[in-house]
C-alpha cells in the first residue's frame, strides 16, 4: 500500500460528503473531491484542505454517466498514484408521492443514486485489485431499510446501494477489499434544510436521541471504516440516525 | 523479448502459485489449474499491461485454457 493513502469523495463539495472530504484529509490523506455541478464549493473544499496543510483536488463528473466517471478515476490515479479509498455519496432528491412522480424523477434519481455507485465502483475495482487493497464506503440511507412516504425513487436507490454493498463485499473480499454501507438518518444538511419546521419538529419525535444528526458524525464514521481498525468489517450497513431505524 | 508462451506461463505462474509444467495449452484455468472465476479477470488484466492490449469483455469470457490465450495474443500481433 502506498504510505499516504488516497481517497475519493463523490459529491464532495456539500453536506456530508465535505464534511467526509475534510475529515479523510485531517487523516493525512489525499482527497478528491468530486463534483456535478457545484464547482465554486468544490474549490472552498480543496482551498480548505489545501490551508491546513493537505493535498486535495477537485474533480468534476456525473456518476451516473460511466465514460465521465473512468475518466475521472484515471485522472485521480495520475493525480495521486493510488487509491484506497472510495466514497460514493453523492445523491440527489426528486420527491413526490408515487401516483404523481414523473418518469423523469424516478430514472433521474436512480442514474445518480444507484447507477452513480456502480459506475464508480467498477471502475475503481481494477486498481484496489491491483493494489489488493480498498475501502470502499457506499452512504445509504435508513429510509432505504424502513421506506418513507414520498421519496420511492430515492427508497428504491438506497435499498438498492444496501444490496449493491452487500455483492460487492462478497465479490472483492479475497482481494482485501472491503465494502461496506452508511445508513445515515435525519443529517442537518442542505438537502434536510429545504424541510419545513413542521416536518422537522415531527422527524425529531421519530429519533430516540431526539436530534438531528450532523455531517461531521457520518464523517467520523467513514474515517473509521477506512482505517485499518475496520479491517474484519464488511458487507455490513451502519445506522447513524439517533436509534431511528433499529 | 521472451516468446509468447514463455511470458503467459510466467504470469500464471506467479498468479495462481502453479509450476510451470502445469502450464499447458490444454490446461483449463478453472479445472486444471484452480483458478476462481475473479483470478480469470485478474489474469486478463495482467495480459493487458504485459502485452498492451485490451482485451475486450466478449473475449474474455471465451477464455478458458492456456492455449486459448496464446492463441488470442497471436492472432492481435
Amino acid at each position: 500500500m502506498a504510505e499516504k493513502k488516497s481517497a475519493l469523495v463523490t459529491g464532495g463539495s456539500r453536506g456530508i460528503g465535505r464534511a467526509i472530504a475534510l475529515e479523510l484529509a485531517s487523516e493525512g490523506m489525499n482527497v478528491a473531491v468530486n463534483y456535478a455541478g457545484s464547482e465554486a464549493k468544490a474549490n472552498a473544499v480543496v482551498d480548505e484542505i489545501k490551508a491546513a496543510g493537505g493535498h486535495a483536488i477537485a474533480i468534476q463528473a456525473n456518476v451516473g454517466n460511466m465514460d465521465e466517471v473512468q475518466g475521472m478515476m484515471k485522472e485521480v490515479i495520475a493525480e495521486f498514484g493510488s487509491l484506497e479509498v472510495l466514497v460514493n455519496n453523492a445523491g440527489i432528491t426528486r420527491d413526490n408521492l408515487l401516483m404523481r412522480m414523473k418518469e423523469q424523477e424516478w430514472d433521474d434519481v436512480i442514474n445518480t443514486n444507484l447507477k452513480g455507485v456502480f459506475n464508480c465502483t467498477k471502475s475503481v475495482t481494477r486498481q484496489m485489485m491491483k493494489q489488493r487493497y480498498g475501502r470502499i464506503i457506499n452512504v445509504a440511507s435508513v429510509v432505504g431499510v424502513a421506506g418513507n412516504a414520498g421519496q420511492a425513487n430515492y427508497v428504491a436507490a438506497k435499498a438498492g446501494v444496501i444490496g449493491l454493498t452487500k455483492t460487492t463485499a462478497k465479490e472483492l473480499a479475497s482481494r482485501n477489499i472491503t465494502v461496506n454501507a452508511l445508513a445515515p438518518g435525519f443529517i442537518e444538511t442542505d438537502m434536510t434544510d429545504e424541510l419545513s419546521d413542521e416536518v422537522k419538529s415531527g422527524m425529531k419525535g421519530q429519533i430516540p436521541l431526539g436530534r438531528l444528526g450532523a455531517a461531521e458524525d457520518i464523517a467520523k464514521a467513514v474515517k473509521f471504516l477506512s482505517s485499518d481498525d475496520a479491517n474484519y468489517i464488511t458487507g455490513q450497513t451502519l445506522h447513524i440516525d439517533g436509534g431511528m431505524v433499529m | 523479448m521472451a516468446d509468447t508462451l514463455e511470458r503467459v506461463t510466467k504470469i500464471i505462474v506467479d498468479r495462481l502459485g502453479v509450476e510451470a509444467a502445469e502450464v499447458k495449452p490444454e490446461a483449463s484455468f478453472k479445472d486444471d489449474l484452480g483458478a476462481d472465476s475473479l483470478d480469470v479477470v485478474e489474469l486478463v488484466m495482467e495480459l493487458e499491461d504485459e502485452f498492451d492490449m485490451e482485451i475486450s469483455d466478449e473475449d474474455a469470457e471465451k477464455i478458458v485454457t492456456v492455449g486459448d490465450v496464446i492463441d488470442y495474443i497471436n492472432s492481435q500481433n
